[in-house]
């Protein structure tokens, strides 16, 4: 695949996850869902170009996420009623009502649940890897990267060699505690340090498609992606005016094409919520 | 030669990762002793990993194994550090079948020891996981009973904790319960005050007193059986219960379960309620069998009075 078509392969699997995230965001507004949400727009590119490069290698990971997981499962083909079923509550949702917006799952896609204790699906991932040695995806935040438990995985799976991409993404924010609080050092840092193959990029597509086309699942890789959250850590909060959305970048850099897309998705989203609200 | 408690825990193991290509997860396992011999000597090639000394990520990563379906054993080498290991497997992998649909069974030995051993690692700490949903708890003592614990773990998909005590591992006999109508008193011990239990039960027979025993180690789920109750309630001071983890444990939360069947009087003796030092005046001993025969005698003089 040339790089202009990836380009607007992951375009379409960003967009996807942003209109399906205002979608929520209006629910939660409307007070339709009642648990707590953690909205993942803003930083849908980092799981869309990940994904996409997994499916031009056609590969079929263990994904292990956490919270702000919407755009993981939606990136990786997980099936969108089936999640808007599971905001709702209902027993037809991908993880049967019980999993609400953190604690998600796909069988279909490998994505295993997560229970909620930040930066666990590091560990699991790590285990699973080994265990199976098969490709393993684990997917964290800038905050959960603190957790002493995350720091000792990617210690294991440095020394194991393990099938297995570690991605950070960073918002800079733990709720609403900036980075620069909360550590003087950097993830990628501590990450070589255990000898892991590691990055510290920001979410531009084409970042993300260069560091991991080499040796993604050939060796443990380790990238620290820079993002922007639209919304606070849950709920619908929204964080100061966000300058950089990548999504909208990307839809002016890619043309009418793109406009065209975003417009189509919006409209079929829209659709499919207002069919499971009706049901 | 008659077989020990460990040579049995030896011989599962080694059929659990040759016959049925299991994984043994732990720290320090090929070091010294081998698990107290408990562990044949093998390597990572044969499923026996070395895990980090990073006690909680372990955990996690050993729930990541049974998710893939490794069905790993997980020793855990003194029960103090179940404190670090139980976070993600009773918070994860004990739930997983529950929420996800995705069973991650796995077999947790637990070693313990009978005081002596300063602040965390002298007794059981079983307590921590026997709250949580999902787990299943046994504390065998012998053989049989070990390796029927093993074929019921490997005919299901939960989490099973296995309580050991290194003082077992030696044990080559069977416990039998010794229950009748008309008792004074029952015992009902746990884990290793098994042992201590038996000595007080025959000595206060021996001396007037109509003393039963029910031996327990299936703890949860924990089943009282129609026999037990029916004996338990005619009984004439109730039971006596003994553990080697602390009293206001899981065997405070057993009595009032036997209470609530039977109506009679539950009595629990377990590590007293103090922290514990290293040596015999300061550490926090389980119950002896002096202990157990002082209190049947309080009982008893309570009673009358």
């Amino acid at each position: 695949m040339s790089y202009k078509n990836y380009r607007l392969k992951t375009f379409e699997k960003a967009s996807l996850c942003r209109n399906f995230e205002n979608e929520v965001f209006k629910r939660v507004n409307e007070k339709i869902i009642n648990f707590p949400v953690y909205l993942s727009a803003g930083q849908e590119y980092v799981p869309s170009s990940i994904a996409q490069i997994v499916k031009d290698k056609k590969q079929k990971p263990l994904i292990f996420g956490q919270h702000r997981g919407h755009s993981i499962y939606l990136s990786f083909g997980g099936n969108i009623v089936e999640l808007i079923d599971e905001l709702l509550g209902k027993k037809t949702g991908c993880t049967r009502g019980m999993g609400g917006s953190l604690s998600i799952n796909s069988n279909k896609i490998n994505m295993f649940g997560h229970e909620g204790l930040m930066g666990s699906n590091a560990c699991m991932g790590v285990g699973a890897c080994f265990s199976s040695a098969k490709p393993t995806i684990v997917f964290l935040g800038d905050a959960s990267v603190e957790e002493d438990y995350v720091l000792a995985s990617l210690s294991w799976a440095a020394k194991k060699e393990l099938p297995i991409l570690f991605v950070v993404e960073d918002n800079n924010y733990a709720v609403l505690t900036k980075k620069k609080d909360r550590r003087d050092w950097k993830a990628k840092d501590v990450a070589k340090a255990f000898k892991l193959e590691s990055y510290d990029i920001d979410d531009q597509p084409k970042n993300i498609f260069s560091v991991l086309k080499k040796n993604l699942f050939k060796k443990p890789i380790f990238i620290n992606v820079n993002t922007k959250r639209l919304f606070w850590h849950s709920g619908a909060g929204v964080d100061e005016e966000v300058k950089g959305d990548r999504l909208t970048l990307e839809k002016k850099f890619l043309g009418k094409k793109a406009e065209k897309i975003h417009r189509n998705i919006k409209k079929k989203i829209e659709n499919l919520w207002k069919q499971r609200l009706e049901k | 030669m008659e077989t020990t408690l460990r040579e049995v825990i030896k011989q599962i193991t080694f059929k659990h990762l040759k016959k049925f290509k299991g994984q043994v997860f732990g720290q320090n396992l090929t070091g010294v002793g081998w698990v107290a011999g408990t562990l044949p000597k093998l390597y990572e090639k044969d499923g026996v990993i070395e895990l980090p000394m990073a006690d909680v990520a372990n955990g996690g990563m050993v729930t990541g194994a049974a998710l893939v379906g490794r069905r790993p054993f997980y020793i855990i080498r003194y029960q103090g550090y179940n404190w670090l290991n139980c976070i993600f497997i009773v918070n994860y992998a004990c739930k997983s079948k529950e929420i996800w649909n995705k069973p991650a069974p796995m077999f947790i030995r637990g070693l313990s020891s009978e005081g002596g051993l300063g602040p965390v690692s002298t007794s059981s700490h079983i307590s921590i996981f026997y709250k949580m949903p999902g787990i299943k708890i046994y504390s065998p003592m012998t053989k049989n009973e070990y390796t029927k614990t093993y074929k019921k773990f490997m005919k299901s998909d939960d989490v099973f904790y296995v309580s050991e005590h290194r003082k077992s591992y030696e044990n080559k006999i069977e416990f039998k319960n010794s229950i009748k109508k008309n008792l004074d008193i029952i015992l009902m011990p746990i884990s290793v005050t098994r042992f201590e239990a038996e000595k007080a039960k025959n000595y206060l027979n021996n001396n007037g007193y109509k003393v039963g025993i029910i031996h327990l180690y299936e703890l949860k789920p924990f089943v009282l059986k129609k026999k037990w109750i029916s004996m338990i309630k005619s009984s004439k001071y109730g039971v006596l219960m003994t553990d080697n983890d602390y009293v206001d444990g899981i065997i405070r939360t057993l009595a009032h379960k036997i209470n609530e069947q039977t109506n009679k009087k539950v009595y629990v003796l377990g590590l007293k309620d103090k922290s514990a030092g290293y040596t015999l005046e300061t550490s926090n001993f389980p119950p002896s069998a002096l202990e157990i025969i002082n209190k049947i005698k309080q009982i008893k003089i309570k009673k009358r009075v």
